[in-house]
């Protein structure tokens, strides 16, 4: 369970990232954030694995405030919570297997990492992950020869490997087409439902959030201006969320050709 | 009422720069010409016989140097190849000790700025001193032989290689050491996986670019004492045995040529 109380965060250089937020979400859920770029989207997503530091409130993961926590736990923290970014933030030039290996870095200690003495059961478990996103056959190929979809599908084996608690999606699909889009979202939505990971994906496209959320958290200016299960949606909804009517660049489409 | 012949710019257009910066720029190429012009004459006036007296002189020197003693070969093959030896040996472990300074001096990696800026400015110092210099020095406290040569090397690459890793350091792509750390990487397993792998391929072209460069520099730290092929080059030239030297001179030649033509066709397929 993520609690966020009471939440703000103000940048160095005065920008408020974060302005009270009261948010709850629960162990299970698939819950998507909305809101224009800007909004505070990732600062709300980076908060819970504390890449980005929040300077008032308390924020509690497993009611345990994450806002106090040094190198260690830090650390115990991140390898519960796995993330998937919008340029996939692959190390391109090393090949699949060892990207997708990476994610099982914070259950393995520095020198069996470095020397690449990966338990049996990790690598397993890494080959298993690569079958799940249907990429296992790229194994041995560069990250850099895979297309942006694939690059993608290879940043949620990464994610799997670790088995995480949660996971975080900052605009995973904001650099790939209609239909790629939808089949990332379909596996993370897969995998938000088989293994019962908690998933917060950040998107701004209408449609897909849509479709592929439980709960709708809306954003603007740093603030959470709509809470609610995706059935209380409409499209006035959004137009409040995003301050102005919606327009078609606000939609993904796409979504019958998957 | 400028406009008879070109009707498209009814109005005055602006410059392409603007009025202050062409001043300025002009001004500055004035004062660049005028300190070439101004070193120019004085270079010339110090040099004693001019540019005819050096014609003259060549043909002289060219003279007592022709034709090489080949005889002294298999003589001075142990020296060159020690030159080769002492360059490899002072390359790798400049190499690697290159690896902590190069990252503690790059911005975006050495993020706690008091220990950034500590080491910039040991590297900054280390790279003012050259390499005939600390030669001299590590002579006068080893002795004449290899490895104060060795060490004045170490010193002299570790400067420029510390120096140019740490710029290649920052140039990398962020984002993946992100998702390291995210992940729930330390510090270590950040900069071995998503670190090492980007800048590796520079790092060894870098890496034998400073072994060509130490190539040379040993036959120049030989001239004082440190060992190797210069140390006997000096001793020929000292006892006025030109045909000797020449032979010298020319098998460093052929060494050099092969071993940079190596390097750049291995760096060549590195990048």
């Amino acid at each position: 369970m993520i609690e966020f109380k009471n939440v703000g965060l103000v940048y160095p250089n005065g920008t408020e990232g974060l302005k009270n937020i009261n948010v709850t979400i629960n162990d299970g859920e698939f819950v998507v954030i909305v809101g224009l770029s800007g909004a505070g989207k990732s600062t709300f997503i980076r908060s819970i694995n504390r890449l980005v530091t929040p300077t008032s409130g308390s924020l509690l993961v497993d009611n345990q405030d994450i806002l106090k926590y040094r190198s260690s736990n830090l650390r115990k923290l991140r390898t519960k919570t796995g993330m998937v970014f919008q340029s996939y933030n692959l190390v391109k030039r090393s090949n699949v297997l060892k990207n997708v290996l990476a994610g099982r870095l914070g259950h393995t200690g520095t020198l069996r990492s470095i020397f690449n003495a990966y338990k049996k059961e990790d690598i397993g478990l890494a080959y298993e992950s690569l079958k799940r996103v249907n990429i296992e056959e790229k194994i041995y190929n560069r990250a850099d020869e895979l297309s942006g979809g694939q690059q993608q599908r290879v940043s949620i084996a990464r994610v799997l490997t670790q088995q995480p608690k949660y996971i975080l999606a900052d605009e995973p699909v904001a650099s790939l087409d209609p239909p790629t889009s939808h089949q990332v979202m379909t596996y993370l939505k897969k995998i938000n439902k088989e293994d019962n990971i908690t998933t917060i994906v950040n998107l701004h496209f209408i449609d897909m959030a849509m479709e592929y959320a439980d709960r709708i958290i809306g954003m603007r200016a740093g603030e959470v201006v709509f809470d609610g299960p995706v059935s209380e949606v409409t499209e006035s909804t959004f137009e409040e969320i995003y301050g102005r009517s919606i327009r078609e660049d606000d939609l993904r489409g796409g979504a019958d050709e998957s | 009422m400028t406009t008879d012949n070109n009707s498209l710019t009814p109005e005055k257009v602006p410059p392409i720069y603007p009025v202050k910066t062409k001043m300025q720029v002009t001004i500055i190429f004035f004062v660049v010409l005028g300190i070439y012009l101004l070193s120019m004459f004085w270079t010339q006036r110090q040099m004693a016989g001019g540019f005819s007296g050096a014609i003259g002189n060549m043909f002289t020197v060219i003279e007592k140097f022709f034709p090489p003693n080949t005889a002294v070969i298999s003589a001075i093959w142990g020296p060159m190849v020690e030159t080769i030896q002492m360059a490899i040996i002072a390359t790798t472990i400049a190499a690697i000790l290159t690896v902590p300074l190069a990252i503690l001096a790059a911005e975006n990696i050495t993020t706690f700025r008091p220990l950034y800026i500590l080491t910039r400015t040991f590297l900054n110092i280390l790279r003012t001193i050259p390499d005939l210099v600390l030669a001299v020095i590590f002579v006068g406290l080893f002795g004449i032989g290899l490895f104060p040569g060795i060490l004045a090397l170490v010193i002299f690459s570790l400067g420029i290689l510390a120096k140019l890793i740490s710029e290649t350091i920052e140039s990398v792509d962020m984002n993946p050491l992100e998702a390291m750390r995210a992940s729930g990487g330390n510090v270590f397993q950040v900069i071995w996986y998503a670190l090492i792998p980007q800048v590796l391929p520079q790092f060894t072209s870098l890496v034998l670019y400073v072994f060509e460069i130490n190539i040379r520099a040993s036959v120049v730290l030989g001239l004082v004492g440190a060992g190797g092929i210069g140390l006997i080059l000096n001793q020929q030239l000292g006892f006025y045995n030109y045909p000797n030297a020449m032979m010298i001179i020319i098998l460093i030649f052929i060494v050099v040529i092969v071993i940079e033509y190596i390097s750049t066709k291995i760096r060549e397929a590195l990048l």
